[in-house]
């Protein structure tokens, strides 16, 4: 058996920058992960429908428009609707703090802001998804 | 419905459920232990699909051809499934698969199913992952399957041999005349789509083509399967350049210029398949090939079970203190199995 853990990266909402996504997605290459990354501008029923056919362990969002409070949701809706209730969600940009308690409150299994170290990544991903296996 | 077991995973696959299809892929990949029984389950269903292979170097531009071929495969009402594959790290065993960004167009459309696999192991097994991949999604119903493979010569071959009609595509200026040569994708060739025909050199491109096609092919091409070169014969259908010249189609994949005359290439390729009985070949080529490598694999795993951990141990040594030569090696072995 060749368990690979899959992890697709989105930029949900307008803004097209998604420089921090792509070193994210291959930060989490290197980490050994397979990442499938679907490029900016992707609506919620796009993400979670890549989330699905991808059959993936782990969505990461990466939003830097200040939409979060309003896509966050939207995506884990979306996902919910598919039967994707166990999927890692983790979101990624500029989050204020005070956002944070709310959208760890939504199921969001971590936050990360800017200058985040990807071994602090892999690790809130290995323990979300270790969790689930127990 | 309860996707955790086979019967339930086969039953709401066959009736379209796209979760289902998903996880019963990952466990094709994972090679877990309801892999087997799924494909067992699978196999009489699949057999429809008209299964499509593009390849081609790197930057070629085959994701976006990939997303214009199936656009106008849907305005057809056929439904597509697409696999796209991309090379896993070396160092990490990570990949990163970004083929779908260049098919956004096809996001959302309920008649089409994406999945991006890493090559992960040797190019022997992902050449069977990937046949057992487009079997599943043959069964699922799809009309037509698209496997987009890396750009990377011997892979492709291996890839190639699960289409029934396998396009190369080229691009003006990357020196890809030379590469194609090297790699042999030239013998692999149903269609050729000179991609990029906006650019400079595109003629030349094309020209290139040309010259090496009416060189003709050859009968037999070899492939590497476990550290082994197996001949493997290409079907008289294929071979004979009377019967299916491969057709050049210049196309520019960003704006869709090209892609319809693509897909009317294809489709004549596939009813030429159809009429001339070269889709039968084709077929009864894979099963012999396909068997071949599974009992290959089959026995070769029985076989290692059956030697004694230690008695293979000190033949190692031998061979490596060049005691003994390793065919005489393996000679000893299968006879001290065969014994048993």
């Amino acid at each position: 058996m060749d368990r690979k853990v899959r992890v697709l990266v989105a930029k949900p909402g307008l803004d097209g920058h998604d420089r921090g996504a792509k070193v994210i997605a291959r930060a989490l290459r290197d980490a050994g992960y397979e990442v499938i990354y679907t490029g900016i501008r992707q609506t919620p029923e796009m993400i979670a429908e890549a989330a699905l056919q991808e059959d993936v362990d782990v969505v990461g969002l990466s939003i830097l428009s200040g939409a979060h409070m309003a896509l966050v949701p939207r995506v884990l809706d979306e996902l919910k609707k598919r039967g994707l209730d166990d999927v890692v969600v983790l979101v990624g940009g500029i989050i204020p703090d005070e956002d944070v308690p709310a959208l760890l409150d939504m199921g969001v299994a971590g936050v990360f802001g800017p200058g985040t170290l990807t071994s602090e990544i892999v690790e809130t991903i290995e323990k979300a998804l270790g969790r689930e296996l127990a | 419905m309860d996707l955790s077991t086979v019967s339930g995973l086969t039953e709401a696959l066959l009736a379209g459920d796209r979760r289902a299809l998903a996880r019963v892929i990952s466990h094709i990949e994972n090679n877990t232990e309801l892999a087997r029984p799924l494909l067992a389950a699978l196999y009489p269903k699949s057999g429809r699909a008209h299964i499509i292979g593009v390849t081609g170097s790197p930057g070629t531009g085959k994701s976006t051809l990939v997303n214009a071929i199936a656009q106008i495969y849907r305005g057809r009402e056929l439904s597509v499934g697409i696999i796209a594959i991309d090379p896993t790290s070396p160092f990490s065993g990570g990949a990163l698969l970004g083929d779908r960004v260049r098919m956004r167009d096809l996001a959302g459309d309920p008649g089409v199913f994406i999945r991006s696999m890493a090559t992960r192991g040797s190019l022997g097994g992902l050449a069977q992952a990937t046949a057992d991949v487009i079997m599943i999604l043959d069964a699922a119903g799809f009309d037509r399957i698209i496997v987009e493979t890396v750009g990377v010569g011997q892979s492709e071959v291996e890839i190639a041999s699960a289409a029934y009609t396998t396009v190369v595509v080229e691009a003006p200026g990357l020196g890809d005349e030379v590469q194609a040569i090297k790699a042999g994708v030239l013998e692999i060739a149903d269609i050729f789509a000179v991609n990029k025909a906006d650019r400079e050199g595109v003629e030349r491109t094309v020209m290139a083509l040309k010259m090496m096609l009416s060189l003709g092919v050859p009968d037999r091409f070899q492939v590497m399967h476990h550290g082994r070169m197996l001949p493997v014969e290409i079907p008289q259908a294929r071979r004979d350049a009377s019967a299916w010249t491969p057709p050049i189609i210049k196309t520019v994949a960003t704006s869709g210029q090209g892609a319809t005359e693509l897909v009317e290439a294809i489709e004549n390729h596939r009813l030429y398949l159809e009429q001339s009985g070269g889709r039968l070949l084709r077929d009864r080529l894979r099963a012999a090939t396909e068997l071949r490598m599974i009992l290959r694999d089959y026995l070769l795993e029985r076989t290692l079970a059956q030697i004694p951990q230690e008695k293979l141990q000190r033949t190692i040594e031998d061979v490596a203190s060049r005691k003994i030569d390793p065919y005489s090696a393996v000679r000893h072995l299968v006879n001290e199995v065969a014994k048993v």
